[in-house]
């Protein structure tokens, strides 16, 4: 009983708008002329266009115009952060409420997803071989664009199931197995071979994949939490936020969390994922350690909202010093201090510990979530330039130091190139298939 | 409180809200319902000789996601026994003695017909008759209704021969299925009738069914066209009653028929010379409870502006309607954005880009956001941009100051005329 009633805590928990609410909701767009919605996109999708179809109930042609635009229109419609884009770039800010595109994005992709057609054909071959190493939103818009361009695609994924981040990372109940899969599928019937359970580096090496393909494009994301460096991080019940989160992403889910105390550390998004997760498996209490406070944390306030309503606790200024253990290994406590937090020149702050301010929170878990290691090692062994991992490209194609590498996503993210979100990766992945595109035919022209 | 009494040709009602022939009418239940909820009248729906009806009988359109914003149907006259209509008529008129029961009235185009039924309706003491020369589908074709509202001749002869043995007020009901409806307007009053009402429905089919391909509604897979009512009428039937209105040849009171909706747009038909108004597809949409607000604000609306009586206000706009020859030439409005209340929508720009006169700038400030500005020497003032603009006060068309003196079409050729008589003169 209590393993259903966990099952549905991961279910989608936004409801798909209904037929009437949809066309309510976009006959009030204002169908606006150089759409600020429209800028706001990084994929720019023209938003007022597939608005304006869904109202006239065109819903092939409402899901083509999303999806020739962002490859991952039906994950983006559902984790995009639309407050920050689409949405708060919408005219109707003040009488009215923004209309909700994120929502009537996903009512036509839906719609989309429930037909068996194929909105998009694979080019006519040119002979060209592509190898995009990790089956994300950056390597499989990559991989959709180049199919339709004619290229013969391989994408070499690591985990026994495509979809990257949007598979393993991003929590269920935001976005289902089954809308990332259908996505992989897309890309999949467009001709791209998808090779899962395939670890560049152990199963193949770089070396052949640089002999065997025309050009190679990394959209390997980003690696495990890094340790916190204190002790007790060996213990039983101490967790990588990013591994947490995937084991949710299963069934059957993990039950060892019910009834346990669990405290995440960090105050991203990710934190805020595995906290939800956690209390969603039946956590008796969570609560989440920031050495800052609300005003600095990374996540997205409605992710923060939501967090809140889920019944997460967040201590503020809490940084921990030790995670403690019992005989058996097992974690009992994480010993913490308070933070001092001064503003100083220059928007910098300075945190300091307040003296003998070191205090117990008991905990049965806990869970890491303060950010992602880089894949370093690998990146070194394609003999790429990088900068604490993050590899150097150029700004507008996208290559690396290596002519035939290029590198996009979450793999760059960090050198100035879009945020961490899925939507910034799809149009990496664009913008790089563009780029290789553009690169290879001049090679052909002049051969 | 302001005095909502009409009176309408000698009829007389607590209100100008009367509910129109059609469904909404059929019987003595929904009347007395109509009466309770504060309608001041009801024409009951039109009476003659018993017909059948056809299953699948309205339908309406929805603009926009808004349904009903258009209406139609293809029902026939009342389809009751006309003792039982006579009946309910006067069991009603007992229990409402103040309110108006007006007796809609169709039958062929024979003087004996139209005694008859005068006669037998009248016993039973209703305030009024109204012609059904309107009705565009079904009795039209066996040369009732619209048919014979369409020929002037036949409106003229028909009212007549009602008005002889009528002892009511005749109100003629006309069809806006016709060019000119001050044709067949004149052609009533010339038959003596004491009141016209308009409009009727229009000739309409409501739509297609893109899986089907059947007509909308369709009987068992055949459709005929039906009248067409609701919101959507409104401005053919206020256009109609103000060309009525102004004309001096039609000095009758007119009952206004057409898309009202609420207290507003019955207000519009009294100052365009209604002296009361009838309702149908409102009603149907939401109930006889739409009065409530009709009366209210109706009422509201004359207290705030300091009108005791409802009467005061029928026809104020009349002398403002006119001919285009009449409208001055020279005077000028355009179009001033105000770029702290506009929402950058942009519908303006692409607007008058697109589709008028190339006169609103788009640029963008340092932060992308975008700024309209109007040049007013190429703005025509045709009020198309303020139209499509969703932010009230964001453009307002502002009158440009007056260099030339009026001058309509009809005076500019005058002018010429007598330059040009003066030209012969001096050259001959």
């Amino acid at each position: 009983m209590i393993n259903v009633l966990i099952d549905e805590n991961f279910e989608e928990v936004t409801p798909r708008l209904s037929k009437a609410s949809a066309i309510e909701e976009a006959n009030r767009c204002l169908y606006c002329f150089d759409a600020p919605c429209m800028r706001a996109c990084p994929t720019t999708i023209n938003v007022p266009s597939f608005i304006k179809k869904i109202a006239s109930s065109n819903l092939k042609g409402s899901a083509k115009v999303i999806l020739e635009a962002n490859p991952m229109g039906a994950s983006c419609a559902r984790v995009c952060p639309t407050e920050e884009l689409c949405e708060g770039a919408c005219v109707l800010q003040k009488d009215e409420k923004p209309i909700k595109i994120g929502a009537l994005q996903r009512y036509a992709t839906d719609w989309l997803k429930e037909q068996d057609i194929s909105l998009f054909k694979r080019g006519a071959a040119n002979g060209h071989k592509i190898a995009i190493i990790g089956s994300g939103p950056a390597g499989l818009s990559a991989a959709r664009e180049l199919c339709r361009l004619g290229y013969e695609v391989t994408i070499f994924e690591a985990e026994k199931q495509a979809g990257g981040l949007s598979q393993h990372g991003i929590v269920s109940f935001r976005l289902p197995q089954e809308v990332v899969e259908w996505e992989v599928d897309q890309v999949r019937q467009l001709g791209a071979t998808i090779l899962t359970g395939k670890r560049v580096g152990i199963d193949v090496t770089c070396t052949e994949l640089l002999e065997r393909f025309d050009r190679i494009i990394m959209a390997i994301g980003m690696g495990e939490v890094p340790h916190l460096n204190i002790e007790g991080e060996k213990l039983e019940g101490v967790l990588d936020a990013i591994d947490f989160v995937k084991t949710t992403k299963q069934k059957p889910l993990p039950m060892n969390i019910q009834g346990k105390k669990v405290v995440v550390i960090g105050a991203g998004n990710t934190a805020i994922d595995a906290a939800t997760c956690a209390i969603r498996l039946g956590a008796a209490h969570v609560k989440i350690l920031y050495r800052r406070t609300a005003n600095e944390m990374t996540a997205y306030p409605f992710e923060y909202e939501f967090a809140k309503q889920e019944g997460i606790e967040f201590q503020w200024l809490t940084m921990p010093k030790k995670i403690m253990g019992n005989m058996d290994g097992k974690v009992v406590g994480i010993e913490c201090v308070h933070m001092n937090l001064m503003d100083c020149y220059d928007q910098q702050d300075v945190l300091i510990e307040v003296e003998n301010s070191n205090f117990i929170v008991q905990a049965d878990v806990v869970i890491r979530a303060i950010g992602q290691r880089r894949h370093v090692d690998f990146i070194n062994e394609m003999n790429l330039q990088h900068l604490n991992g993050v590899p150097s490209v150029d700004p507008i194609t996208f290559q690396t130091s290596s002519p035939q590498i290029y590198a996009c996503g979450d793999v760059i993210y960090g050198s100035g190139y879009g945020d961490a979100t899925v939507v910034s990766a799809v149009q990496q992945g664009k913008d790089c298939a563009y780029a290789l595109h553009d690169a290879l035919q001049q090679t052909s022209e002049i051969a | 409180m302001a005095d909502l009494r009409i009176n309408l040709a000698g009829i007389q009602s607590p209100n100008p809200f009367w509910l129109a022939s059609a469904p909404p009418t059929n019987s003595g239940y929904q009347v007395q319902r109509a009466f309770e909820a504060g309608w001041g009248g009801a024409v009951w729906k039109t009476l003659g000789e018993p017909i059948l009806n056809v299953s699948s009988r309205f339908a309406a359109t929805s603009f926009n996601g808004q349904r009903v914003a258009g209406f139609n149907n293809i029902e026939l006259i009342t389809d009751r026994p006309l003792a039982t209509n006579l009946k309910e008529m006067d069991e009603t008129k007992k229990r409402f003695p103040d309110h108006a029961i007006i007796a809609s009235l169709m039958v062929e185009p024979k003087q004996e017909k139209w005694h008859e039924i005068v006669k037998r309706v009248e016993d039973v003491g209703i305030d009024g008759l109204e012609l059904n020369f309107g009705c565009p589908h079904g009795m039209a074709e066996r040369g009732m209704g619209a048919a014979s509202g369409q020929v002037p001749e036949l409106v003229e002869k028909q009212t007549y021969w009602v008005k002889a043995v009528a002892k009511t007020p005749v109100i003629v009901k006309l069809t806006p299925n016709i060019t000119d409806i001050t044709a067949t307007a004149e052609a009533a009053v010339k038959g003596g009738a004491d009141a016209i009402s308009m409009i009727n429905t229009i000739n309409s089919l409501m739509g297609v069914d893109l899986d089907t391909w059947h007509t909308i509604p369709h009987v068992r897979g055949k459709g005929a066209h039906g009248g067409y009512c609701g919101p959507a009428v409104k401005p053919i039937a206020l256009n109609m009653v103000g060309e009525c209105s102004r004309n001096p040849h039609i000095n009758v009171p007119i009952s206004g028929i057409g898309g009202i909706s609420n207290w507003q747009d019955a207000t519009e038909f009294l100052l365009m010379g209604a002296a009361g108004v009838q309702v149908c597809t409102a009603a149907m949409h939401h109930g006889f409870r739409i009065v409530e607000d009709m009366i209210d604000g109706l009422n509201n609306y004359l207290d705030d502006k300091g009108i005791l009586s409802v009467m005061d206000i029928v026809g104020k706009s009349v002398s403002r309607y006119s001919d285009w020859g009449d409208l001055d030439l020279n005077y000028k409005i355009v179009a001033e954005i105000n770029n702290d209340k506009c929402i950058h929508c942009n519908k303006c720009y692409i607007a008058c880009e697109d589709t008028s006169h190339q006169a609103i700038d788009l640029y963008h400030d340092a932060t992308g956001l975008s700024q309209l500005s109007v040049r007013e020497e190429d703005c025509v003032g045709c009020n198309l941009c303020s139209i499509v603009c969703p932010e009230e006060g964001a453009i307002t068309m502002k009158e440009v100051e007056h260099t030339l003196p009026s001058m309509t079409w009809n005076e500019r050729q005058e002018c010429l005329k007598a330059f040009s008589t003066t030209a012969e003169i001096i050259g001959g």
